[in-house]
């Protein structure tokens, strides 16, 4: 693995217990992001990958172990606002327009008015939504209030966007373009991105890795390297790699099923790039 | 690199609802709905006119005797209104809103006061768990106490050290604001603490201490519980003022007016229920002015709006 200081995120042994009902959520995870990636998160309900997410970017703490952010501890990187986040709902503030609420993380840090305003331009140009400043949260569609809250957390140029099931509550077509648009927002802002899904479809389309989680304990089943030519298109789903990457990732899905029974020494499972 | 978004049929336009502009549409409605509350008024009134028509031909007793002393015509309670108040006097009409202007003032200064000191107790108390649990019993109790039970000692400890042009009604406000804070404490406690709980990680991954989740998520996030709280206070506070009026000695307001024709009540019962009707006009002028000032600052969905 390599060293901690370059990596975007840096995992170590890390668990997470819950009090109420003596649950382990995570159990002793590794984990290295490189500064760029693309990795998603996916496992069954209950695997911990939520947690997980939440925990690299400080909003809950480990039970054991350590996260480091670009090289700091996480609670340093929140304090820095190292990351943005985008949650399955767009989480939006009904009261602030979508200028306004793009604008929020720029109030938060403190930016002076003009300086806000030509963000917030430039990240309705991102999320093509210029022509919305002026309405509230409630007059967009599902997949509009998600792109605002792209725009959000990605308004402050942060080098990490942490993504919590963005598309989750959203319809199938909306979810395809929503993921285009991402990649395309990925490959122009260079930013790494933590990506928790539900669907394997997902998380082979976007990711240059997608790390399979098991249920109770959270573990790492497997990681797969998606070998896909990038700029990814529409065209991507038809690639023959892609059909293959689905059933790998599927294949760590079921082993993860069968790791519901407690083994002790299970050492996560690498696919290699070339192994296909 | 491919905008695959453009090649789909369903242009963002298409998408969004169209933009509602709310003050200028919002009128038809609030005349429509007001045109309504009229004719409302008008079936009461109606109601009120049969029911002692016909309780006066079947001579009811039950549950009261039905005559022109309990139950007076509307149109003489409010013929009453443009008649002189004393022989050679001005209108009673005249009379009373010069006491309504009065008992409006207190009530604005009690209301404003009562609210204020409410929203700042709510914030204090959503800060702190052991402060609510220490506190929020001796506010409840606090309004269990009967507002006359409580107005003289107000009046002693108050008035004195107010300058002396508004000793008088100053303490009559502080009197309404004590009936004013509570509804405003407990119902923006409640919407303080209904922030979504991702939008306060939200606002921690913005490095936003206490100070700005409260300023920028859970007050914004309260304003639709406040506003409910202070719809119900507005008219409180009315009421307030007219009860504080009453210890406290003041002539001028309309705790005056009705203690006055409350002694005349038997020789001319219409001209309290004027008194009443101008009162009860009263209370709904400052509801309305509290539901126009939502309408203006309050933004939500419109399924959100209380």
């Amino acid at each position: 693995m390599s060293t901690t200081a370059s990596s975007a995120v840096s995992v170590t042994d890390l668990s997470k217990r819950f009090e109420r009902g003596d649950v382990l959520a995570l159990d002793r995870i590794d984990l290295e992001v490189q500064p760029g990636e693309f990795v998603s998160l996916i496992g069954p309900s209950g695997c911990g990958k939520s947690t997980l997410l939440r925990i690299i970017g400080d909003l809950i703490r480990p039970s054991e172990g350590d996260v480091l952010v670009n090289g700091k501890s996480a609670h340093q990187a929140r304090l820095d606002r190292d990351y943005g986040i985008v949650f399955q709902d767009a989480v939006l503030y009904d009261w602030r327009t979508v200028v306004k609420n793009i604008a929020l993380p720029l109030e938060m840090a403190g930016w002076d008015k003009q300086r806000r305003e030509a963000r917030v331009r430039e990240m309705l140009e991102l999320v093509e939504l210029s022509g919305f400043e002026k309405h509230h949260p409630w007059q967009l569609s599902g997949g509009m209030q998600q792109r605002v809250s792209i725009a959000r957390a990605l308004s402050f140029s942060p080098a990490l966007l942490l993504m919590d099931e963005p598309f989750g509550a959203l319809d199938e077509m909306t979810r395809e373009r929503m993921n285009n648009e991402l990649l395309r927002i990925w490959q122009e802002t260079r930013s790494t991105v933590v990506f928790v899904t539900h669907s394997i479809a997902e998380s082979v389309f976007l990711s240059t890795r997608v790390v399979v989680m098991s249920a109770r304990p959270g573990r790492i089943a497997g990681i797969v390297e998606i070998d896909l030519p990038q700029p990814r298109s529409p065209e991507t789903r038809e690639h023959p790699r892609f059909a293959e990457h689905i059933t790998q990732v599927r294949r760590l899905l079921r082993k993860g099923h069968a790791l519901d029974a407690p083994e002790e020494d299970e050492t996560p499972l690498y696919v290699a790039e070339e192994g296909l | 690199m491919g905008r695959v978004w453009y090649e789909l049929p369903m242009s963002t336009a298409a998408v969004a609802r169209p933009v509602v502009e709310p003050r200028r549409d919002a009128l038809r409605p609030a005349l429509r709905s007001a045109g309504f509350s009229l004719l409302v008024l008008a079936v009461l009134c109606v109601l009120w006119e049969a029911y002692k028509w016909l309780g006066e031909r079947l001579e009811l007793t039950r549950p009261f005797p039905v005559n022109g002393r309990t139950m007076p015509h509307v149109y003489d309670m409010v013929g009453q209104l443009f008649e002189p108040s004393r022989r050679n006097g001005p209108l009673l009409i005249d009379v009373l809103l010069d006491a309504a202007v009065f008992t409006a003032r207190e009530a604005a200064a009690g209301f404003v006061l009562g609210a204020a000191f409410g929203f700042a107790i709510a914030v204090v108390l959503s800060e702190s768990r052991l402060l609510q649990r220490g506190f929020l019993p001796y506010i409840v109790a606090s309004q269990t106490i009967p507002i006359l039970a409580i107005a003289p000692m107000v009046v002693i400890w108050v008035s004195p050290k107010l300058p002396e042009s508004i000793a008088g009604w100053g303490a009559v406000a502080v009197i309404s604001a004590y009936l004013t804070f509570f509804p405003v404490t407990i119902n923006t406690l409640r919407g303080l603490q209904s922030a979504d709980p991702r939008a306060v990680e939200l606002m921690r991954s913005y490095a936003a201490a206490r100070w700005g989740i409260l300023w920028k998520l859970r007050v914004p996030a309260s304003f639709p519980y406040l506003f409910t709280a202070l719809k119900i206070a507005a008219p409180a506070a009315v009421v307030g003022a007219i009860i504080g009026e009453l210890p406290s000695s003041i002539q001028d307001g309309l705790a005056g007016a009705i203690l006055n024709f409350n002694q005349y009540y038997i020789t001319s019962p219409e001209s309290l229920w004027a008194t009443n009707i101008v009162a009860a006009a009263l209370g709904i002028l400052f509801f309305v002015v509290i539901a126009g000032a939502e309408r203006l600052l309050v933004r939500r969905a419109p399924e959100n709006v209380a």
